[in-house]
């Protein structure tokens, strides 16, 4: 009873879906949305007509001013700097745009040029000083706070009276400052514009990447070629020409130059940015955090004025939200990998009934023997890791390599060797197609192409995305093993969608059906996910049919059958079931039965916590990874079985000293070639009474 | 590399010393004892927020809510006093507050890592709220009878020297004490020379930094103390001045690294003679608020693009985001 509570809850309660969605990079703006919608909801509630569109309006204007500074501050921080410098450059901006205008009388465009020309001087001062000459942002930034802000208030002097004193009343300068597009004021339609460019620039072109980079780690970027000292110098121009925007608008609409403009707006703005969830020093940030930011920084701002608090207090409530949201900040990004790390593995429930017995004297197919003690060994310390190894109908060996080498061994003697490819990713799984490409398997890559004028080409390496699953599982991440069919139509397994190949223990260790078979079609050349939620699918193979594929799960210990063609297509079927250790790859044998191999026996520890969920929870929990429980990679063997699920003989090496492990075999003229992944040899087994002609290649696409 | 031998210290105390004779060659009234010990006056308190600011600095912070310290606790003494407490009641209210607060801000920097710039930033902000909401009635807190004989502090007269530059000169002697004859002002040096290898060999790192925003704060009420007992009264809106860019100024200029783990009190006194003597020409030569303040700028840009050739950024122990 209780054991099915513990099923029911494995198979139907979605926790695995907590730490995929903890580990979208989106959920670090989620803390600072909520933030804003609570502060919204409160102040809608206290004051009447919050929410009515002419105060709307009224706080679009100054979001959208203040938004822009808040961009270019932004923009700074993400590179891993801090500019102080932007209310003072506010200031002269202001100055600069009224001046132009009123005392000067220039066009408006030129004054629009001129503003942003004077505010990306000012910031090419600053980007000068910190990018190029390596000075220390935040007091260089306050040193020119201080001087612009003199400069400021220097010109304030002479200047002032003039400008107070000229009205200027044209059209477009009264559009800038107060009009609107179908409701929208002018402002905030800018600012949506330049919003989703600065969101385009940051995450899809290549100097966003650049900035991103160097505020991850400025001496890594230098190292990978980005010019660090430019694109550091650009963002401080960048923050001056977004602020002289953000001025110019400020300007249109106050048509002021007072002595306490842009005072203390360093502050607000840095409020801002830190709130919307930008980390200070650098590499992390987006649009979206600058934009809630700054809405959550000004509905406070605005909403404390309008309840009449005393600036005191508005005070204290501001610094109170700066330091608690720079404490949250600071705390969830330090730990949010570690909690990640904590949630995200979530075991799942794998019941298996007893295994069969495998002692010698126990009888049955699966008795121990030891025949494989002395196969012969090929490349022995001269190849790393052949997971798969394949023949060519020219007797030449292919295996992989640890090195992302697809490795050939030359017929007859096997001893003559060289690599015959380079790919750059593990090889899996191999197959031959009909006009001898070679389609491999290649883990966290996909599925790739290898022609015999050995040209690698991706064949594919995404699938259709599923509609409801939260990550990302596009992308193949641990493509296994693969068979053509004999329309060409390439069926591949991969063995997990959560977690990376050299994962696979901790794939074992949670035991949820995360894989899937993917069928690439090289004639249309689409690739479509055919069968989901498969625990650990591995060894592939074509069945005698042509309309049906055999496949292994590892950690279901079975071996199904699946229709993709005839009339029982999009059916499966169980062929073996309860094996007595996990199967890995299934390959044709010359008397029409299939091999499979073995690559670690069950153990009743294992099986017995996977019907625990629970307790690999708190095991995965409370204990490093290199003490869980993980299913065994010790002596395998290679089994023979029929399409009924019988098994028909059993081949052992109980001392693992001469080929150590098994995770796939092949048969070609009357020998058996075995691949291990934790191997440095190949192993040759002479079968006895085998077809001494059988070869993979002509028995699929007949004889050349 | 002889140039490189040439510490900072030594050109600003040049500079200081070619300016004072220029000044006291060209500018009338400027070389007489009375403009002298005016001169030293108007910067004790100056001074004496530096030698704040020099403990956090070489210890690898910033402390930027110096002068809400200086503002609010002293301020809050003024006003106990003048609502009818006893006058050592308000100091040791004063003295708790600054110590309370000293311990926020240590903790939030060396127990909640934010960036020490953030934290003070805030603190300062909250604390000067907190006083302008709460505490204060008036944002100039005036002088009462309560006080009497306390104005010494600010303006009393010893063998001839006025107090504050005696209470400048007791600081620099007790903080210079504690940084080069203590464990605790080695600890110091060691954090902002290298925190990470500063906590690798064992040294109390949290604790210590936390200490040196506690003795920050307590050095700002001191300041603030002398300050509102020189002028009778305390003028809490300074603290929407900018004068804590001319402690950093001091700080800086004088010759203690922003990069931490150098300087000591020796370029506070430097740093501090130096503003004080550009301050005091450029009042006698009658330059506006604003150009001072230009002129200000301009000298602490020189200083510290100066800093940051002859005491380069150490990349191996510089933090990444270290702004």
């Amino acid at each position: 009873m209780q054991e099915a509570i513990v099923r029911f809850k494995s198979r139907f309660w979605p926790d695995h879906l907590l730490g995929e969605i903890l580990s979208k990079r989106w959920t670090e703006t989620a803390i600072p949305v909520i933030v804003l919608l609570i502060v919204g909801f409160a102040l809608s509630r206290s004051i009447d007509g919050f929410l009515s569109p002419v105060a709307l309006a009224d706080q679009a204007r100054q979001a959208g001013e203040i938004g822009f500074i808040v961009l270019g501050l932004s923009l700074v921080v993400i590179v891993g700097g801090i500019d102080l410098s932007v209310g003072s450059m506010f200031a002269l901006c202001d100055f600069c745009a009224l001046f132009c205008l009123n005392i000067l009388g220039l066009p408006i465009p030129i004054v629009i040029i001129a503003t942003i020309a004077c505010g990306a001087l000012l910031g090419a001062v600053n980007g000068l000083l910190i990018g190029y000459m390596r000075l220390r942002a935040f007091i260089t930034t306050l040193i020119t706070l201080i001087i612009y802000r003199s400069a400021y208030d220097l010109l304030l002097v002479d200047y002032s009276n003039r400008i107070a004193a000229s009205f200027p009343d044209f059209p477009a300068w009264n559009f800038i400052g107060g009009g609107d597009v179908l409701g929208v004021p002018s402002v905030a339609v800018a600012y949506i514009v330049v919003a989703i460019f600065g969101h385009l620039f940051l995450t899809r072109l290549r100097p966003g990447w650049h900035i991103t980079a160097i505020g991850g780690s400025r001496r890594s970027a230098y190292n990978s070629g980005i010019a660090v000292r430019r694109t550091i110098a650009l963002c401080y121009v960048a923050s001056g020409a977004l602020t002289a925007i953000g001025a110019l608008f400020f300007a249109a609409r106050l048509g002021t130059v007072g002595g306490d403009v842009g005072i203390g707006l360093e502050v607000t703005v840095l409020t801002a940015v830190v709130l919307g969830g930008i980390s200070l020093g650098g590499g992390k940030g987006s649009v979206a955090k600058a934009l809630v930011g700054t809405l959550i920084v000004l509905l406070v701002t605005n909403g404390l004025t309008t309840l009449s608090v005393r600036g005191g207090f508005q005070r204290m409530t501001l610094a109170a939200i700066l330091l608690v949201a720079a404490i949250i900040d600071i705390r969830w990004l330090k730990n949010r990998m570690r909690i990640i790390s904590k949630v995200y593995v979530t075991p799942a429930y794998n019941f298996l009934p007893p295994p069969p017995p495998t002692e010698i004297g126990a009888g049955g197919p699966f008795e121990q023997n030891d025949k494989l003690r002395d196969v012969s060994l090929i490349g022995l310390g001269r190849i790393e890791a052949p997971e798969d190894v394949i023949l060519d109908r020219h007797d030449n060996l292919y295996a992989g390599s640890r090195h992302g080498d697809i490795i050939r061994f030359f017929a007859p003697d096997y001893e003559k060797m060289e690599v015959f490819a380079h790919i750059g990713g593990q090889p899996l799984g191999m197959a031959f197609d009909k006009h001898d490409n070679l389609y491999c398997c290649i883990g966290g890559m996909g599925l790739y192409r290898i022609s015999p004028d050995r040209k690698v080409e991706k064949a594919t390496d995404e699938t259709n995305r599923s509609l409801l699953s939260v990550n990302d599982d596009s992308r193949l991440r641990l493509a296994d093993d693969l068979d053509i069919a004999p329309d060409g139509r390439i069926f591949f397994s991969e063995a997990t969608t959560r977690y990376e190949m050299h994962e696979w223990p901790v794939e074992g260790h949670e035991a949820r059906g995360n894989g899937r078979i993917v069928c690439y079609d090289p004639n249309k050349g689409t690739t479509r996910t055919v069968l989901r939620g498969l625990k650990f699918p591995n060894g592939i193979c074509v069945a005698s049919d042509g309309q049906s594929i055999l496949f292994a799960e590892t950690f279901r210990c079975s071996v199904s059958r699946y229709w993709f063609d005839g009339p029982k297509a999009g059916k499966v079927e169980m062929v073996l079931d309860n094996l007595p250790g996990y199967p890995d790859n299934i390959n044709l044998a010359s008397d029409g039965n299939y091999w499979l191999a073995i690559v670690g026996m069950r153990c009743p520890a294992l099986d017995l916590a996977w019907r625990m969920p629970g307790f690999r929870n708190r095991m995965a929990k409370r204990l490093p990874l290199d003490e869980w429980l993980f299913p065994n990679i010790n002596t395998g063997c290679v089994v023979k079985f029929n399409e009924k699920g019988e098994i028909l003989e059993s081949f052992w090496d109980l001392h693992g000293a001469n080929h150590p492990m098994i995770t796939s075999m092949r048969e070609h003229r009357g020998h058996l070639y075995l691949g291990g992944i934790a191997n440095n040899r190949i192993g040759r087994y002479k079968l006895a009474n085998a077809d001494p002609d059988f070869v993979q290649y002509d028995k699929r696409w007949g004889r050349a | 590399m002889k140039l490189g031998r040439v510490s900072q210290q030594g050109i600003v105390f040049a500079i200081f010393l070619a300016m004072f004779a220029g000044f006291a060659f060209f500018l009338h009234g400027f070389a007489t004892t009375a403009n002298m010990l005016a001169l030293l006056q108007n910067v004790a308190v100056l001074g004496i927020l530096g030698l704040g600011m020099a403990i956090v600095v070489i210890g690898r912070g910033v402390d930027l809510s110096l002068i809400a310290t200086l503002a609010v606790p002293p301020g809050l003494v003024l006003q106990m006093v003048q609502d009818g407490s006893s006058l050592s009641l308000a100091l040791t209210a004063a003295l708790l507050l600054s110590i309370a607060f000293g311990l926020v801000n240590g903790w939030l920097i060396a127990y909640a890592e934010v960036p020490a710039l953030f934290t003070t930033l805030a603190t300062g902000l909250f604390l000067a709220g907190l006083g302008q909401a709460l505490l204060f009635k008036l944002d100039v807190v005036q002088w009462s009878a309560g006080l009497a004989g306390f104005e010494k502090l600010g303006q009393g007269v010893v063998l001839g020297i006025p107090m504050p530059i005696i209470v400048f000169a007791l600081a620099c002697v007790v903080i210079g004490l504690l940084l080069t004859r203590t464990r605790v002002g080695a600890y110091i040096y060691a954090i902002g020379d290298n925190p990470f290898g500063a906590r690798t060999t064992g040294i109390p790192v949290r604790p210590t930094i936390v200490l040196q925003y506690v003795l920050a704060a307590l050095i700002g009420c001191l300041a603030g103390l002398v300050m509102a007992a020189s002028v009778n009264s305390m003028p809490t809106r300074i603290y929407n001045s900018t004068w804590i860019y001319d402690v950093i100024l001091v700080v800086v200029l004088g010759g203690i690294g922003l990069s931490g783990g150098r300087g000591g009190v020796l370029n506070v006194v430097i740093g501090t003679l130096l503003i004080g003597t550009l301050l005091n020409g450029m009042t006698i030569m009658d330059i506006s608020y604003s150009a001072q303040n230009l002129i200000k700028g301009m000298v602490l840009l020189a200083a510290v693009i100066a800093d940051s050739f002859l005491n380069p950024r150490n990349e191996e122990t510089a933090q990444q985001g270290d702004i």
